[in-house]
């Protein structure tokens, strides 16, 4: 029951929730646990509630490391 | 789907186990406790124990919520569900979770009691407000993640004046947890059990942050590397592990940083503050009484609190003697080290707790690993 995964805020809807899409599924979701959620965030989603956006810079980061270690070759 | 598939691409995985081999010094071993279930399910899913080296091994944690709440407390719900005008209502993987005389809420929804099933908290809260003749317990379970959730649906029943809305509280913390697993006798007399180093939880520190982790990182010299629930996070929490050991370091390291800050979610911990305090010790399954592990709901709040309500009963039972749920939660046994493990107990029919929720050893051994083994 902990895995959750980042969906797309769709639509902010009232009473502090939100449409989000995740691959093709939508369902609402409470944003009483996070401030400044836009439409076009990425929330992480567990039982129901947004627990923290995703950070798209920091995900960038973590992704070109392992894009790095396939441009040198070094490691193959 | 965006921050699902890149973080699952096999070629970068393959890269990544390459520089884990070469880094990994043949000379030593490396054994690696995840406490997250989330985690030991990505192992399972995508059979990362076969791309690392045979020096480099993974030890399952106690980090599943369902596994971890000990029979007395799902006899006690059965109890509560089964008092007169209950309608109890939990997260659906309790509902299988065996109590004592292999009952479990589910068998007593079949022998009558009302008994639902709910997605989220919010859902608890309007099941009151729509049974207002009824009493609506929501069997809270769960570690950080799911707390503050607990006190939203809390804070809604005041809102909205209810006064037939009560919460079973079990919410339990992670670090105590991990303190708890590295004071044991066997990781720190026996010697049995060998841990080099732990993969802190996804979830739980989006919430907490990864500040939590320093006491016992430090305290205890063992580096701590929090990682997301995909295989590459995972893979990667691990190779940062093993330059952590090789370089003799025992630092609270991050790679989870698109979802985990060092202070968490400042909003959600102000909630859990205002609403709940520690219990000096609550039982585990496996780790039996950890001092300071749970929370309980304040006085303030104590109208919602079924505890206060019912004379809830509070005794601790045994586990079943021939599940072996509590030493694999002490990361001393492995699924396949049970006797019961897919023959008497299977998903379909659990005998113990971590065959129930897909986060559980036995249940992720179940479904992936199998047939590796054999
Ligand atoms: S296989 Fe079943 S009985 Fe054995 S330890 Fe796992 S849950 Fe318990």
């Amino acid at each position: 029951m902990c895995l959750a995964l980042p969906s797309l805020v769709t639509e902010l809807l009232d009473g502090d929730q939100a449409k989000v899409d995740l691959g093709g599924v939508t369902k609402a979701v409470s944003l009483a646990l996070v401030d400044g959620v836009a439409v076009g965030d990425y929330v992480i989603v567990h039982v129901g509630y947004a627990l923290t956006k995703v950070d798209p810079a920091e995900a960038e980061k973590t992704l070109a490391l392992w894009a790095e270690m396939q441009e040198t070759g070094a490691l193959t | 789907m965006k921050y699902i598939d890149e973080f699952r691409d096999g070629d970068a995985a393959g890269r990544l186990a390459a520089a884990i081999r070469a880094e990994a010094d043949p000379a030593r071993t490396y054994h690696i406790m995840e406490f997250c279930g989330g985690h030991t399910h990505a192992i399972s899913r995508y059979g990362l124990e076969d791309l690392l080296p045979a020096n480099v091994r993974m030890i399952h944690g106690p980090g599943c919520p369902v596994c971890v709440l000990p029979v007395g407390r799902i006899d006690a719900a059965i109890w509560l569900a089964r008092q007169p005008g209950v309608i109890l209502c939990t997260y659906g993987d309790m509902l299988r979770v065996p109590g004592s005389k292999r009952l479990s809420l589910l068998k007593v929804k079949a022998e009558g009691a009302d008994i639902r099933m709910v997605y989220s908290t919010l859902d608890a809260v309007k099941l009151a407000a729509d049974n207002p003749d009824r009493s609506v317990v929501f069997f809270a379970i769960g570690f950080e993640t799911t707390t503050p959730p607990t006190a939203v649906a809390v804070k809604q029943a005041a809102a909205l004046g209810l006064s037939n809305f009560f919460v079973f509280c079990n919410h339990v913390l992670t670090p105590s947890a991990i303190t708890q697993i590295l004071d044991s006798p066997e990781v720190r007399e026996l010697g049995t059990v060998q841990l080099d180093a732990f993969i802190g939880p996804a979830h739980v520190s989006t919430i907490i942050g990864s500040a939590p982790y320093e006491y016992f990182a430090e305290e205890y010299q063992r580096p701590v590397v929090i990682a997301g629930f995909e295989p590459l996070d995972v893979l990667q929490a691990v190779r940062m592990l093993v330059a952590q050991i090789n370089q003799g370091r025992f630092e609270v390291e991050n790679e989870f940083a698109r979802a985990v800050t060092r202070d968490g979610n400042p909003k959600a911990k102000a909630l859990v503050a205002e609403m709940f305090e520690l219990r000096k010790s609550f039982e585990w399954r496996g780790l039996g009484l950890v001092p300071y592990s749970g929370l309980r709901i304040k006085d303030a709040f104590a109208a919602f609190d079924a505890e206060r309500h019912w004379d809830v009963p509070a005794d601790s039972v045994a586990d079943n003697k021939a599940c072996e749920c509590g030493a694999i939660l002490r990361g001393v046994k492995k699924p396949t080290d049970c006797k019961l493990f897919g023959t008497v107990c299977t998903p379909e029919n659990p005998m113990g707790s971590c065959m129930v929720s897909a986060e559980g050893a036995c249940a992720a051994h179940w479904t992936y690993g199998r047939f590796r083994d054999a």
